[in-house]
């Protein structure tokens, strides 16, 4: 009898389970460290939530920005939740693409989400989509290398000083390269970095009527200086170099200066993956005294595609992901220096994060001194520091970077790149009916 | 003297093969290198070949963070699904234009091939909006049906040549005897056509094994297959080339164990009627 009645107990609590579990949760991300960890952590949401589980669709960015764009676009309700950027906000939520978050809980604390990235996902003050990690771009740079040749670098850089300083530091025969700088070809590669580059240049994308700019002596400054400072300093093969290559090039030793995004930081000075970790300090993105730092602004956020069917879960989902508790969850498992930064301020408040985290002051004020709505000097139509906002951007965005790329491996002039750039950009901006 | 040239030539012939193939090789086993170093060695400049710390941490995590069984499980399905029913259909149809061809049988035999010369994003939302209808989203059965219509012009093509190398008489023969079509197409062509049948079976099976632009963009979770695992281990932001190698050999393995049991088969049927 009692073996019956256990029976039935079990039995019972397994055909439980299933039914308690109402709402499965399908959240398409990309495979970053923070993510991971998101992953890892999911437990803790569902022991809070019993009626919603969550499976995870981890892609790569590009492969990944096609499926959710062609599942958006169709309504094909296949995701709940989206990793997106700070780049496809304004645009898909001008679209009626994305669900507004509006009861993220009394307790989410808004008003505590950095002010640039909080309006960097949102659109005529609504919030489309909420921050998980931000992050913008600074200087990590080699101390002892620095310390070595007597030369001390500014909390605020010049160009002309990290010019000089990358000359001097070169030691080619040692395999040390002066500076690391992105420049494999694509809009969120080498253009993120050169587009920040030419806003300190004082250059931009387009002027006030969507005329393309790159006939401007403003970006032949930028891409001579560019190319020439990675032919001297630089390291070779630098054309086909992106974010994990110059990471990888950092960690092991080789550059003495590496301009990149401020999550970076984290990796650099992790001993764990990194040969220098104890001789990295952190600067400003150089500035050319035009009022404008090289440096961009990105976040990593949580959004609800239109055609989900199960948005008050999902929000309950994005509301515990990027919330302040999730935050102390993951200093509590694994450490203060590995929660997503860039996004409150209560964060970079938090002496215990503050210690843990060497860079976290340079990663603020890098933060705070991007203005997606003003980037550049002059001023211009579009939203976005590294990007123009607009759809046409990544397809114009990575043909010009073919350009560039091209030019600093030497296959093309920079007049040259520069034409073929102005040229596409202008065939492209005709054809979407933005000039005549 | 004629015997020592034929050595010489015999020892040169021998190490030029193994060199090609080493040199073709060495892609795989580079990245079967690369699942067994740390991120950090695997980005190296210069890279170590052989000479580094092994380490299998790759694929625990590989293991711990997703379900390679599901996936691997999802592929069996999908490519073993979609090569079996494009056999079904395409020896009847190959059956027919190579036994009784008729004026327009070359044009169909061309525009059939000629579907495979559009590019598959092409017709991506239509197919998504119609799968979106029909609820084939994310369903192993969409899967099978697409990779099934996608390779059916290449099976038809292939068993198209093998069956034409097969004498009429034979078949004609069989027919004297009193065979009905069926018992033909069971017992006389198909037999003789095994090499054929064969080779087909497995190009069709590695080819919808190796499909990732179909897999990637109807599946999410339920009937994703290895490709989208392997997907899942690129990172913008972060080192993963050792992770995905790990990821990568875990989804090649079973294939490439098959291809190895079977490449006399693969060889013989892809070399069948080459030479009159």
């Amino acid at each position: 009898m009692k073996h019956i009645l256990g029976a039935v107990c079990g039995a019972s609590v397994l055909l439980a389970v299933p039914a308690m579990a109402e709402t499965t949760l399908t959240i398409a991300t990309v495979n970053n460290g923070d993510m991971i960890r998101m992953q890892g952590l999911t437990g803790e949401f569902t022991k809070a939530n019993p009626d919603i589980s969550v499976k995870w669709v981890t892609l790569e960015e590009n492969v990944l920005r096609q499926r959710v764009t062609t599942d958006i676009a169709t309504k094909g309700g296949q995701f709940d939740v989206l990793t997106i950027g700070t780049y496809e906000v304004p645009i898909w939520a001008k679209k009626g693409w994305l669900v507004p978050l509006a009861n993220l809980g009394a307790d989410y604390d808004v008003a505590d989400l950095l002010p640039k990235i909080k309006d960097a996902v949102s659109v005529d003050g609504k919030l489309y989509a909420a921050p998980f990690y931000g992050e913008s771009s600074m200087v990590m740079y080699r101390t002892d290398l620095f310390d070595k040749a007597g030369l001390k670098m500014p909390e605020n850089p010049t160009w002309d000083f990290v010019i000089d300083a990358a000359k001097k530091l070169t030691d080619k025969n040692a395999g040390v390269y002066g500076i690391c700088l992105r420049g494999k070809a694509g809009w969120g590669e080498n253009m993120a970095f050169l587009s920040a580059m030419a806003n300190s240049y004082g250059a931009r994308w387009f002027d006030e009527k969507w005329e393309p700019q790159f006939n401007t002596p403003e970006w032949k400054t930028t891409l001579t200086t560019y190319v020439n400072l990675m032919k001297d300093a630089g390291p070779p093969g630098a054309s086909s170099n992106g974010f994990n290559e110059n990471l990888a090039l950092f960690n092991a030793g080789k550059c003495a200066m590496w301009i990149d995004a401020t999550v970076a930081a984290s990796f650099v000075t992790n001993p764990k993956d990194s040969k220098v970790a104890d001789q990295v300090g952190f600067a400003l993105a150089p500035n050319t005294g035009l009022g404008k730092n090289a440096n961009w602004l990105w976040a990593w956020s949580l959004a609800i595609p239109a055609g989900s069917k199960k948005a008050d879960a999902a929000e309950k989902f994005i509301a515990w992901a990027t919330s302040k508790d999730y935050t102390k969850l993951v200093a509590a498992k694994e450490g203060w220096a590995n929660v997503p930064p860039g996004t409150r301020t209560s964060l970079y408040q938090n002496p215990e994060y503050v210690k843990a985290a060497p860079f976290a002051k340079m990663t603020l004020a890098s933060i705070d001194a991007a203005d997606p709505n003003k980037p550049t000097v002059k001023p211009v139509p579009y939203v976005g520091v590294q990007y123009a906002a607009i759809p046409e951007f990544q397809g114009i965005g990575t043909q010009v970077g073919q350009q560039f790329s091209a030019a600093l491996a030497g296959s093309m002039t920079v007049d040259a790149a520069l034409a073929a750039a102005q040229s596409a950009t202008e065939r492209e901006m005709k054809r979407a009916g933005y000039i005549k | 003297m004629a015997r020592k040239s034929t050595t010489q030539r015999v020892v040169v012939s021998t190490i030029g093969a193994w060199f090609f193939g080493f040199l073709i090789f060495f892609p795989i086993l580079w990245m079967v290198l690369a699942s067994f170093k740390t991120e950090l060695e695997a980005f190296a400049i210069p890279p170590s070949f052989l000479f580094f710390h092994w380490t299998t941490e790759n694929y625990a995590t590989v293991q711990e963070r997703s379900d390679y069984f599901l996936h691997a499980m999802n592929s069996i399905i999908i490519a073993g699904g979609s090569t079996l029913i494009a056999l079904l259909i395409a020896v009847p149809a190959a059956w027919s234009m190579a036994f009784s061809p008729t004026k327009r049988t070359k044009d169909v035999l061309l525009w059939m091939l000629s579907t495979k010369m559009m590019p598959p994003v092409g017709v991506l939302v239509p197919i998504y909006l119609i799968y979106k209808s029909f609820g084939l989203l994310d369903s192993r059965i969409g899967l099978v049906f697409i990779l099934c219509l996608g390779n059916l012009p290449i099976v038809i093509w292939m068993l198209f040549t093998y069956f034409k190398e097969i004498p009429r008489d034979i078949l004609e023969a069989a027919r004297m005897d009193g065979a009905t079509i069926g018992r033909e197409l069971v017992y006389v062509l198909t037999p003789m056509a095994i090499p054929g049948l064969a080779s087909t079976l497995l190009l069709n099976l590695i080819l919808a094994w190796n499909e990732a632009f179909w897999t990637l963009n109807l599946s999410t979770s339920n009937a994703a297959p290895l490709t989208t695992f392997i997907a899942s281990y690129s990172s913008p932001e972060g080192l993963f080339w050792a992770k995905l190698s790990a990821a990568s050999t875990l989804a090649i393995a079973p294939i490439l164990v098959l291809g190895w049991f079977s490449q006399k088969q693969l060889v013989r049927g892809l070399t069948f009627g080459a030479v009159k």
